[in-house]
């Protein structure tokens, strides 16, 4: 059990990563990026043929991390240059990507990793247990990544960006780009999902062209869940709920299993965990209508009725 | 400082063509805070959306400061032309602090980059300006702009406007959407910035007593065109009936009064 929970604390740090990433688009740029379910595979193939060709662990890393940058950078152009609406960009560069990471990865659609080294041999190498490396390396990891985004959205640039998510007129008669501005978050967002994936296929021990499958979905759950329990009033406060929030969407998953759900259910849990989510005001006022049709001429009524 | 030559733009509608600017020529000294009427549809908005680069005109020119921004895309111009919009939702973000917004407006002629968004003495310019708005947002710095009511919006977006000096002050009947009472202390404040710091102001009104107590030229528009352009003496002795009177002479037409009378 300790050690079952310890594989989900894991894994909701490692995939915290993602959820950054998710972050940066969805709340701060205000934009639905589906380039995840492809721009996370990328970082994991990536990564898995560096370590085959006997890349340095760390160097692989950043390898995937460039690589998410590029994906993003795809849909971003598509978007701003080509004037393709957000949505479809995102469908269009996750498309060319399965094509793409299956090249990546020699044609063959999983690439197993077992017999290389990978950077938990190196940290074991630095003295740590096998059994804590994974979950040092990813609680390093998710602190850097959140504190350098927490520090980038206070920045000149951040701020900017944040408008465009926020504002877009404002911002453009403040002399901001935001066409630039959008870019920019999409590449920065994708980095993020990239590190993620190049870190869970070292993690997993392979990589796979399915992958991404719903990866952006568990992202937004993960986002979600995080916005629902901190109710995050500052970015700082945000980023934070973003990882916290992957960690308890791990759980939630690792229970719904212990529970008795088939794995393969599971992508339709996290949809219908996310609809209630994004949904959950107007269910609330929609629930309230059918329990007390009266309520909205009433309120007094409504308010004594409660009373008893 | 503003020459606008001969600008021409015409509208798409359903099929026909709406000619918004029929060829407007403008020219505005340095400090002159000209007020600008016409009825719905007369091309106010257009002529200063054109001027801010919304979006680019069919002909003609706009020169500001000895520069021809005609090509110049809206983001560009934006570090020479402080904007307040109708809308006081428009003008600010509302999910970011006052100071925040405040960092975006001083940051508007310098390359964003890396270095942090507000230090301690934006912070401190920040207070001091605040304070001048008489609003007591000078102690709510961290505080979300979408906290603040529509007048204090207002307030803080012509703040922003106008806290790093802009060549040209463009205002798009920014009290039109407040409380009368709002209205009169953003119009004050908006007299007080502009004589203070001297700017070029164009400002869009559908109040004509407004209009002539403003500023120092005044000019209406009817069609796209410019049909009066008053300062001086000549304005000076200028009353509401005179202007209303004016505009039925020129066009041979009643001015449509819905809006154009003063409360």
């Amino acid at each position: 059990m300790w050690f079952a929970l310890l594989g989900t604390l894991e894994q909701g740090l490692v995939y915290g990563l993602m959820a950054l990433g998710v972050y940066i688009t969805f709340r701060i740029l205000d934009f639905p990026d589906l380039t995840v379910d492809g721009s996370f595979p990328m970082g994991a193939a990536v990564a898995a043929m560096g370590l085959v060709s006997g890349v340095n662990p760390f160097l692989t890393l950043v390898m995937a991390t460039l690589a998410g940058a590029a994906a993003g950078a795809i849909t971003g152009l598509l978007h701003t240059k080509l004037k393709i609406s957000g949505l479809l960009s995102g469908i269009l560069t996750m498309t060319a990507l399965y094509s793409i990471n299956l090249r990546i990865m020699g044609g063959r659609p999983n690439i197993p990793l077992l017999r290389v080294a990978d950077l938990f041999d190196i940290v074991v190498g630095w003295g740590i247990s096998k059994r804590m490396a994974p979950v040092l390396v990813f609680v390093v990891f998710c602190l850097l990544g959140k504190l350098a985004l927490d520090w980038f959205l206070h920045s000149q640039l951040g701020l900017a960006m944040r408008a465009t998510g926020d504002n877009e007129q404002m911002l453009r008669s403040l002399g901001g780009n935001t066409d630039t501005m959008k870019l920019f978050g999409l590449i920065l967002a994708n980095a993020f999902v990239g590190l993620s994936g190049g870190l869970v296929a070292q993690y997993q021990g392979f990589a796979d062209a399915n992958l991404g499958i719903g990866m952006i979905v568990s992202g937004l759950a993960s986002v979600i869940i995080g916005e629902v329990l901190l109710r995050p009033q500052t970015v700082v406060a945000a980023t934070l709920g973003a990882v916290i929030g992957s960690v308890i969407y791990r759980l939630v998953i690792f229970v719904a299993l212990r529970v008795g759900l088939a794995p393969t259910d599971l992508k339709l849990m996290t949809a219908v965990l996310v609809v209630f989510a994004l949904s959950g005001g107007t269910l609330q006022t929609l629930w309230q209508r059918i329990r007390s049709p009266k309520e909205d001429k009433e309120a007094v009524g409504s308010v004594d009725n409660a009373a008893r | 400082m503003l020459h606008v030559d001969g600008l021409v733009k015409r509208f798409a509608r359903g099929g026909t063509e709406k000619v918004a600017l029929a060829g407007i020529n403008l020219t505005l000294k340095p400090g002159e805070f000209v007020t600008v009427i016409g009825s719905n549809g007369a091309g106010k908005s257009t002529l200063l959306n054109a001027i801010a680069g919304v979006f680019a005109v069919d002909a003609g020119r706009i020169i500001l400061d000895n520069r021809n921004i005609t090509n110049r895309p809206e983001h560009w111009r934006a570090s020479s032309i402080g904007r307040v919009f109708q809308n006081p939702a428009t003008g600010t973000a509302a999910n970011m602090t006052i100071e925040e917004n405040l960092s975006l407006a001083v940051s508007k002629d310098v390359r964003r980059g890396l270095g942090r968004g507000i230090t301690a003495r934006q912070r401190k310019l920040f207070r001091e300006k605040l304070r001048l708005l008489d609003l007591g947002l000078e102690n709510r710095l961290t505080e979300k702009v979408g906290l603040l009511s529509g007048g204090q919006r207002q307030a803080l977006t012509l703040l922003m406007a106008t806290i790093i000096r802009p060549k040209l002050l463009l205002l798009d009947e920014h009290t039109a959407a407040l409380d009368p009472k709002t209205a009169a202390q953003i119009l004050e404040l908006t007299a007080e910035l502009v004589r203070d710091s001297k700017l070029t102001t164009l400002m869009i009104t559908h109040n004509l007593e407004q209009a002539l107590r403003f500023g120092n030229r005044t000019v209406m528009m009817h069609e796209g065109q410019i049909i009066l352009d008053l300062s001086g003496p000549k304005r000076d002795v200028m009353e509401v009936q005179d202007l209303l009177n004016h505009f039925t002479r020129v066009r041979g037409e009643a001015f449509a009064v819905d809006r154009a009378l003063l409360a």
